[in-house]
């Protein structure tokens, strides 16, 4: 770990919301994609049956 | 395009693992020069998505391709995102170096209001139940942002009167930051690049997903 100094605080707390964010929108993205799949593949399974 | 988002991973992971632990501090600003690898990518991708959804908003009204309408609507959350990150991580370098977490600067200003019309232009797209309509409304407030987009990007250059420093990077050498925060800040810049690409096409695949949902779903009901 680098000697940070006194803007320690400073410069960790950027890294972790920016580190934070960034895997929340990935996250965000990838589960409503995934919803959105099974959704759909769940809608066309049943218009195949009817 | 998995290679995508492995590309992001590594060229996020290596350029900031490279500035924050390889990086010596700056002689003036000290260890707060590392936050440069997170700020300026993420302000510089807050910019060029709101640009890149100006461009698909104008396809969708000249040429009205569904896509590029989805594409927009998708690359919105992403931008939100990025300006976030931006602002953050400027009240978090501005504190210490300017002895203020926000100041009424022009750049920080037209990022903020940028950040507002994203806020706007979501909320746009949930308001209206007609997905044409929607992305009509949202194509033109999209133009209009396009000005706090460019102001936000060129604010430094014509006013003078702010705290914010100038360029970090510039085709001008002259303004561009020392060599050894140079070649890990652009490894950042290509990774946020890479991500906002690798989201942008799949949150466009999810939303093509649910416009086909919404269609089938219609069309079972006049149906039944």
């Amino acid at each position: 770990m680098p000697d940070l100094g006194k803007y320690a605080d400073a410069v960790l707390s950027a890294y972790a919301v920016s580190i934070l964010l960034l895997f929340g929108i990935v996250a965000i993205s990838l589960s409503s994609g995934r919803r959105a799949r099974a959704a759909l593949r769940e809608i066309e399974e049943a218009q195949g049956e009817d | 395009m998995p290679w995508l988002w492995w590309l992001s991973a590594a060229c996020i992971g290596v350029g900031l693992v490279w500035g924050f632990f390889f990086t010596p501090d700056d002689f003036r600003q000290g260890s707060t020069v590392k936050i440069i690898y997170l700020h300026v990518p993420s302000a510089l991708i807050a910019i060029n998505a709101w640009l890149m959804m100006l461009v698909a908003s104008l396809i969708w009204l000249v040429r009205r391709h569904h896509v590029s309408a989805l594409a927009a609507k998708a690359a919105a959350p992403v931008g939100i995102t990025m300006t976030l990150i931006a602002l953050i991580t400027g009240a978090f370098w501005g504190q210490p170096m300017w002895g203020t977490w926000w100041v009424w600067d022009p750049r920080l200003t037209s990022v903020l209001i940028l950040f507002l019309f994203y806020v706007g232009y979501v909320a746009l797209w949930s308001a209206i139940e007609d997905p044409d309509t929607a992305a009509d409304l949202t194509s033109v407030l999209c133009m209009v942002g396009s000005v706090f987009a460019l102001l936000s990007r060129y604010a430094v250059l014509f006013w003078n009167q702010g705290l914010h420093q100038g360029a970090s990077l510039s085709l001008d050498a002259e303004e561009n930051v020392a060599d050894v925060f140079y070649q890990p800040l652009v490894l950042c810049m290509f990774g946020f690049g890479f991500l906002f690409l690798a989201l942008v096409l799949y949150r466009t695949g999810t939303e093509i997903r649910r416009r086909r949902m919404t269609t089938l779903i219609r069309r079972r009901a006049v149906h039944a």
